[in-house]
């Protein structure tokens, strides 16, 4: 699915991701950790597209395609979705309208019929209870006047709307009480399939308690410094990263 | 990167649709402006006497009169001896009186602009005065309206046929000498279209006007009346183009509206003059005078305008509210790319008791777009419980344009209440990745929040036309962001 090959990444010529090798296999579910500033947030962001990240070695493949050849939009309708660490709120747009925009150009990429209201609304209202999305956010303005846990189930909400093959979910648990936590989580484990693959991005070892990884690899200054299995995660809770970056490789 | 792109140069470069030249031969008048030019116009128009006297009253008053300054606009002066004032094709000498002996050149060129002049190809249920140059070329459906007794007709031939419709309510709204704009309109006017609604009658289509500035060096100077009598209502609508010219072009309209007893005008603006390329050259200068008069009790005006076009635009549709309990509403988008500069909002006047008015206005700037909303509320001392909303929203979208507010308030009377509420936003490169990461392209997410940012005003609109100005609206922000 998704296949990262000694990437290299400057921001305002800062080296930032320093070779970064990383494989993440159909249906599979990585999670990348690491402490602050090692550089999880710039990997999301390179794969989603964002303009000031220049990548000077290396490069990225999905589903067999240059991934970074492609402006974002393309990405999210090869099936690219990225979980916003902050989502930003658009006002005055629906976020039913803004879903429905997203999907249809999401569709035709596909070469499929947009979807009627009728369909959609369907659609959205069995999405939005896998993830207890009251109705009253479906209508409100995009992310405006939500609160943190409600901005990060609408992430997912959406996810599971636009049916991603690959989402890339970076701190998806990040201002969440353990309530909100759980949800999130059950949405994320409804959403695992065959066909998806994910990619996790968190600080904390706590949300792997609730998302179960194949895989888990730890990012230290621009570099991936150990993979391992669900069990790396819980060596990481307990003794920390900078042990865990000394310790050798199992 | 390059797919994105390609696909932005390639719809960069449809820009303003409206902006070719129709080739028909056309009759001038000399340029410049004197008391001969005022007859001259007068006598095209046969009209009669007092009606020369009432230009030439107009003129003489406009001599006396200085261009106002206090807009946030600037630009260069403007030499009125240099344009015309007076352009018509010349195969109109004689008016014609059914479609078919119209120049299908004209019809053509309406068709281009989306505006079919054929009865049986209109959007049912919209009748049509197409006004170009100094001329109305066609005005569809007036036998089906005639049928309810609903006037719809050009200016000049409502001299002829109504006169003392013309003679009892021109200039009541709008006093001859209310501007220095208003004052010039009046001296030179020549065409536009006239409306009355009889009691008690619900006008059975909508009415629109479109205004179509083909001439160079000319400018164009209609007015238009609207009379809605006891009881009744309409719903009119006006738009207007331009071909792009290198030279900028003036527009100065006077629009009187005067709704009696129970009785509602709804009007709407869907504005897109050419507005200059992207450096500020050429376009038009677009100083209007709108005013709507709730003569009688119950009565209620509302203007709504979305405002894309013109390289200068000034304009403050505004209501007086008169009757008892009437009611007036403005709802305003307008938007400035570019070099566009727009100084426009709106005066309420409440004279009368429990008089209601309501303001919405939102203005989005681009490029290096400039845009204020300048609005008056006046509550008199007779007023009593008047009450008013205002809400003026700005939407930035990159860093070298800008917006101010300026809110004017008046009030004499202590039971009034009045409500003002205003924010400014930004498109930030941070909502149009989001909206890329989901699959919108730039364009699209931009239309995408402007539009949401328009929506309260853009559902005041008519349905078909409320499309096209959400159209419009995207097509005017092309090459704003990126």
């Amino acid at each position: 699915m998704l296949k990262i090959e000694n990437l290299h990444v400057e921001v305002d010529g800062k080296p930032i991701l320093k070779g970064i090798d990383l494989e993440v296999g159909v249906g599979q579910e990585h999670a990348l950790m690491g402490p602050n500033g090692s550089g999880k947030y710039t990997l999301s962001y390179v794969l989603a597209g964002r303009d000031g990240y220049d990548v000077t070695k290396g490069r990225v493949l999905y589903k067999g395609k240059d991934l970074l050849d492609m402006p974002p939009e393309l990405r999210a309708a090869e099936g690219l979705f990225l979980g916003f660490q902050y989502p930003v709120a658009i006002p005055g747009v629906s976020n039913i309208y803004f879903l429905k925009a997203a999907l249809n150009a999401i569709r035709k990429h596909r070469g499929e019929e947009p979807l009627d209201a009728i369909d959609f609304m369907k659609l959205s209202k069995e999405k939005a209870a896998l993830v207890e999305l009251p109705d009253e956010l479906t209508s409100r303005a995009v992310n405006d006047g939500f609160s943190g846990g409600e901005k990060k189930r609408n992430e997912i909400f959406q996810m599971a709307m636009l049916e991603p093959s690959l989402a890339v979910l970076d701190e998806t648990d990040s201002g969440l009480d353990i309530d909100a936590l759980k949800v999130v989580a059950k949405g994320v484990n409804a959403l695992r399939g065959p066909d998806r693959s994910m990619l996790i991005i968190t600080h904390y070892q706590r949300l792997l308690d609730h998302i179960v990884p194949d895989v888990v690899h730890v990012l230290i200054d621009g570099r991936i410094v150990r993979s391992g299995d669900k069990d790396l995660a819980k060596q990481l809770e307990e003794e920390g990263y900078t042990d865990v970056q000394d310790a050798p490789q199992l | 990167m390059s797919a994105s792109t390609e696909q932005i140069d390639s719809i960069l470069e449809k820009k303003y649709d409206a902006g070719f030249v129709t080739d028909i031969e056309e009759e001038y008048a000399p340029p410049g402006l004197s008391e001969d030019i005022v007859a001259f116009i007068s006598n095209k128009k046969q009209e009669p006497e007092w009606l020369l006297q009432w230009r030439l009253k107009a003129y003489r008053r406009w001599l006396e009169m200085k261009e106002p300054t206090w807009a946030k606009v600037s630009y260069p002066k403007i030499d009125y001896q240099e344009m015309c004032y007076y352009a018509a094709p010349k195969t109109n000498e004689n008016a014609p009186k059914s479609l078919d002996e119209v120049d299908p050149e004209l019809l053509a060129t309406y068709e281009k602009l989306g505006i079919p002049l054929h009865e049986r190809e209109i959007l049912a249920g919209v009748a049509v005065d197409a006004v170009f140059d100094s001329v109305s070329v066609a005005t569809t459906f007036r036998d089906k309206l005639a049928e309810v007794g609903v006037i719809f007709m050009p200016f000049s031939e409502a001299v002829k046929e109504h006169p003392e419709l013309i003679r009892k309510y021109l200039g009541s709204v709008v006093p001859v000498s209310d501007n220095f704009f208003s004052a010039l309109n009046s001296a030179v006017f020549s065409d536009g279209s006239v409306v009355y609604v009889p009691k008690g009658v619900r006008c059975p289509m909508e009415l629109s006007t479109y205004f179509r500035i083909n001439a160079a060096n000319t400018g164009q100077f209609e007015r238009t009346l609207i009379i809605a009598d006891e009881g009744s209502y309409v719903s009119y609508l006006e738009g207007c183009t331009a071909p792009m010219r290198d030279e900028n072009q003036l527009h100065a309209a006077v629009v009187e509206l005067v709704a009696h007893e129970d009785a509602q005008i709804k009007y709407s603006t869907v504005q897109n003059w050419y507005p200059g390329d992207e450096n500020g050259k050429g376009g038009i200068f677009n100083f209007v005078t709108k005013r709507g008069l709730c003569e009688g009790a119950r009565s209620k005006i509302s203007w709504t305008q979305v405002e894309t076009g013109s390289a200068i635009t000034w304009k403050y549709p505004s209501c007086i509210l008169k009757g008892d309990d009437s009611i007036g509403e403005f709802y305003s988008v307008a938007l400035s790319n570019h070099r566009q500069q727009a100084d426009t909002g709106t005066k309420m006047i409440h004279l009368g008791k429990n008089t209601r008015s309501t303001i919405i206005s939102k203005g989005i700037s681009a490029g290096h777009g400039r845009q204020t909303y300048r609005g008056g509320v006046k509550i008199s001392r007779g007023a009593t419980n008047a009450r008013n909303y205002t809400q003026c929203d700005s939407l930035l979208i990159g860093d070298k344009c800008a917006a101010h507010t300026v809110p004017y308030v008046d009030v004499r009377n202590s039971s009034s209440k009045l409500e003002h509420e205003a924010t400014t936003s930004r498109i930030g490169e941070d909502q149009l990745f989001y909206c890329r990461q989901r699959g919108l392209s730039e364009e699209d997410a931009v239309s995408l929040i402007v539009n949401g940012f328009a929506k309260q005003v853009l559902k005041e609109l008519p349905m078909e036309f409320a499309v096209e100005a959400q159209k419009l609206l995207g097509v005017s922000l092309e090459g704003a962001v990126g």
